[in-house]
């Protein structure tokens, strides 16, 4: 009998619960791992300070994020999804093919890429030609392209210390190997001449970006598919190696890490706030348009968000190691009259 | 009777060479089964050892008591006390009045402390706390104007010196404190302003942003999961035992049952990550239950679970000796009377083993939960039942995962906090399942 009533009881919930599915009180968000942190901490000041729930903030990566972005409009979708990168056009056939044709980019500012090492380790000034010629499968070696063999930093720069070649890169599903490639490796790969040395060796310009990009593989350049945690803590274990990080992630384990320079600049979040620094992205979120209204607090928790109290210089977020966007107030202005992208 | 010339007569006194060769491999093979447990102890003592030491700091926790001056201009501008205009100062300007409470108290307690910069006393006090102080002021608006005294939170990296994490050091490179605002909080604690006590908060409040590990608590994953242990429980336990009973007792044997049964047993070796994709195709993409939700997790969980309990079941029911079932049919009882009178009762303890066992299984699952988006920034606790089965909750092993990657190392202390949580609430299950199979277990 109790089996009887149990199951029936059972079926009551499952009914119950397909009827009280339609309202949502939370704002979804979903994406980036590095805006994540950004993205809580304006959850959090959000939800103690206005009479709104706390937004529910997911990681998930940038392009996972974008992917369940364009999965539709309608409560069952998330409202906001965060970049690291700005959405690529694929992407948007997806969403547009998905209903999902509104949608607000608001840059919140940017994400400096720092190269660290162990804090009892020597000081590092490198250039992104060192990168480029430490880490690049091929390097040009007076004026022949050669497998790279280096096997200390004073090798690839007599000014750097001696210390074995080892570095632990993000790995290739993160946004920051893309930035890393971008900034790093391909400017120093113009920055040493080797480019030329590649295209003067017959290559098109896109084979020669390529061989720029492709890094040895004899266990020099270590990809790393977890967080920076994982970096850390590989850095922890083997203190000779130097670590990609992002500017706030080193900003709070500074005990830990020590920084080097790129161009004779330190990286700090008034370096690359000036551009001196060179490597830096801009971090982004995106809007359902169509969500607007539809979900209660979205259109507050955006322009909270891009606040001058919370994005700006002196705000919580600056604080955290986002670089603040010099044209915030442009992006309030685009977020009080609703642009979307074209 | 002939003898065989080559083989000496055994004598008990003097082992010939095969059986001390058969009696070395016994005893090789106990040192072997020795060595086995001695490794599985070692890193069972090594991990337990880890985490109780990373974690015990999770209970504990350094508090401030400070008198804050609510200075009415700064805090209710219009002057009229209306909760609802007071409402437009943000806890920023809040977290300044505390500022200013420590620097006051700096003042009035004539620390001298070499050096102490604004930026030194800044970092204190907890940014919790002025969520906390403004709460009370809109609670209370009569507040403002008075100074009142607050038990705050001090910042992580204060936490951690007390609790020795943080060394003076390490704070001589750490951009988040200083050995000055290490001396000035130890100046405090001295004049007794600063304690360590234990933490109930760590139980009680829910996750919080990367700027304040100091306020996270394990609070909205402990009744997320206990949401979805519910659901499990009263889906789960139900649905697979009755399949077990109608597989074992009544169901004919034929290919179809024999299908079934092989599936049964496929289903429970599927990695459990495959039913967190089913359950966000069928609960949340189908059914349009809403994400992170309790009620999707914990119905994600019975499916998962289904199996698990059905098979430690059926074996339980076929423990029981068929004599039995024939002495019950024999004395003119219904199939149903000899299976819910005679046998169910006898198989209860394995059933009961089984049950919890798999509860225990499904409270430590994380991959299934990645999908349908309870791996997430929960900073509400869940409301009562029954709606808050569709509130956004979190689990205590993706509370577990969402710490260990925060870049602030006092959440790594959060992390084996909340593990010693976890281990706590699996050690009780499996104590009552033993003492349960122990309870209801009949010998024959």
């Amino acid at each position: 009998m109790s089996t009887v009533k149990l199951t029936v009881s059972a079926l009551a919930v499952i009914a119950a619960s397909a009827t009280a599915a339609a309202a949502r009180d939370q704002i979804q968000v979903s994406g980036s791992s590095t805006v994540l942190p950004y993205s809580t901490i304006v959850a959090e000041l959000f939800g103690e300070n206005m009479d709104f729930p706390v937004p529910v903030v997911e990681s998930g990566g940038t392009g996972g994020g974008l992917q369940k972005f364009c999965e539709g409009v309608g409560p069952n979708t998330i409202d906001i999804a965060n970049a690291s990168r700005p959405i690529r056009d694929a992407e948007r056939d997806t969403c547009t093919a998905n209903g999902v044709t509104d949608i607000m980019e608001i840059r919140i500012g940017y994400d400096g890429i720092v190269f660290a090492n162990a804090a009892s380790g020597p000081d590092f000034a490198y250039t992104p030609a060192d990168w480029f010629n430490a880490l690049s499968a091929k390097v040009v070696r007076d004026g022949q392209v050669v497998d790279n063999t280096a096997a200390n930093w004073s090798d690839v720069n007599p000014d750097l210390p001696r210390q074995e070649i080892l570095a632990f890169i993000p790995g290739t599903k993160h946004g920051t190997r893309e930035v890393f490639e971008e900034k790093v490796i391909l400017a120093g790969c113009e920055e040493s001449g080797a480019m030329e040395a590649f295209t003067a060796s017959g290559m098109d310009e896109d084979a020669a970006e390529e061989a720029c990009t492709t890094l040895r593989t004899d266990g020099r350049a270590v990809d790393i598919d977890g967080d920076y945690t994982e970096t850390l803590a590989r850095i922890q274990s083997s203190p000779g190696g130097i670590g990609v990080f992002g500017l706030s992630f080193y900003e709070n384990n500074t005990d830990k890490l020590k920084v080097g320079t790129i161009g004779g600049v330190t990286p700090s979040t008034e370096t690359i706030a000036s551009g001196e620094y060179p490597v830096s992205r801009p971090l982004f979120f995106y809007v359902k348009k169509a969500h607007i209204g539809e979900i209660q607090g979205l259109q507050e928790f955006v322009e909270f968000f891009v606040a001058d109290e919370i994005a700006g210089p002196d705000g919580p977020l600056a604080e955290y190691g986002l670089v603040s966007d010099p044209d915030l107030a442009a992006t309030q202005e685009a977020v009080a009259a609703g642009t979307t992208l074209q | 009777m002939t003898d065989n010339p080559d083989r000496k007569p055994a004598s008990l006194l003097r082992q010939d060479a095969r059986t001390r060769a058969r009696n070395a491999a016994e005893r090789r093979f106990r040192w072997y089964g020795i060595g086995a447990i001695a490794i599985s102890m070692i890193a069972l003592v090594v991990l337990l050892a880890t985490i109780l030491t990373d974690g015990a700091g999770a209970f504990r926790q350094t508090y401030l008591n400070i008198p804050v001056t609510l200075d009415a201009a700064v805090l209710d501008p219009k002057g009229n006390r209306d909760p609802a205009e007071m409402a437009k100062v943000l806890t920023l300007t809040y977290g300044k009045v505390l500022d200013k409470a420590v620097g006051d108290a700096v003042a009035r307690e004539a620390i001298q402390v070499e050096g102490l910069t604004e930026k030194d006393i800044k970092g204190l006090v907890s940014r919790e706390a002025s969520a906390q102080v403004r709460n009370r002021v809109l609670a209370e608006p009569e507040l403002v104007g008075q100074t009142v005294a607050f038990d705050v939170l001090t910042g992580g990296r204060i936490d951690g010196y007390f609790k020795g994490r943080v060394t003076m050091e390490s704070a001589e490179r750490d951009s988040n404190t200083s050995p000055r605002q290490l001396q000035l909080a130890q100046a405090l604690a001295d004049r007794g302003m600063i304690v360590t006590r234990f933490n109930w908060n760590f139980l009680r409040l829910a996750d919080a942003s990367d700027q304040r590990p100091e306020a996270a608590g394990v609070g909205a994953a402990i009744v997320g999961s206990f949401y979805m242990m519910l659901v499990v429980l009263v889906l789960a336990v139900p649905i697979g035992i009755a399949a077990s009973i109608y597989l074992e007792e009544f169901a004919p044997k034929n290919r179809c049952t024999d299908i079934i049964e092989v599936n049964i047993s496929n289903l429970a070796a599927v990695p459990s990550i495959v039913f967190g994709i089913l359950g966000l195709a069928a609960f949340i993409n189908f059914a349009g239950l809403p994400q992170s939700a309790p009620i999707v997790g914990g119905l994600v969980l019975t499916l998962m679970t289904l199996p698990r309990i059905i098979i430690p079941t059926r074996a339980a029911l076929k423990a029981v000796p068929p004599s039995i079932r024939d002495a019950a049919l024999g004395v003119g009882a219904s199939k149903m009377q000899s299976v819910f009178h005679h046998v169910l009762p006898l198989a209860t303890p394995g059933i009961l083993t089984g049950m919890i066992l798999g509860l225990a299984q499904a409270l430590g699952e994380t991959a299934p939960l990645l999908l349908i988006g309870m791996v997430a920034f929960i900073r509400d606790i869940p409301s009562g039942l029954p709606s808050g089965l569709f509130d956004p909750a979190s689990a205590l092993p993706v509370q577990v995962y969402n710490w260990t990657q925060r870049s602030d190392p006092a959440f790594i202390e959060r992390a084996s906090g909340a593990i010693i949580v976890l281990l706590v609430f699996l050690l009780c299950m499996n104590v009552l399942a033993i003492w349960l199979r122990r309870k209801f277990e009949r010998r024959w």
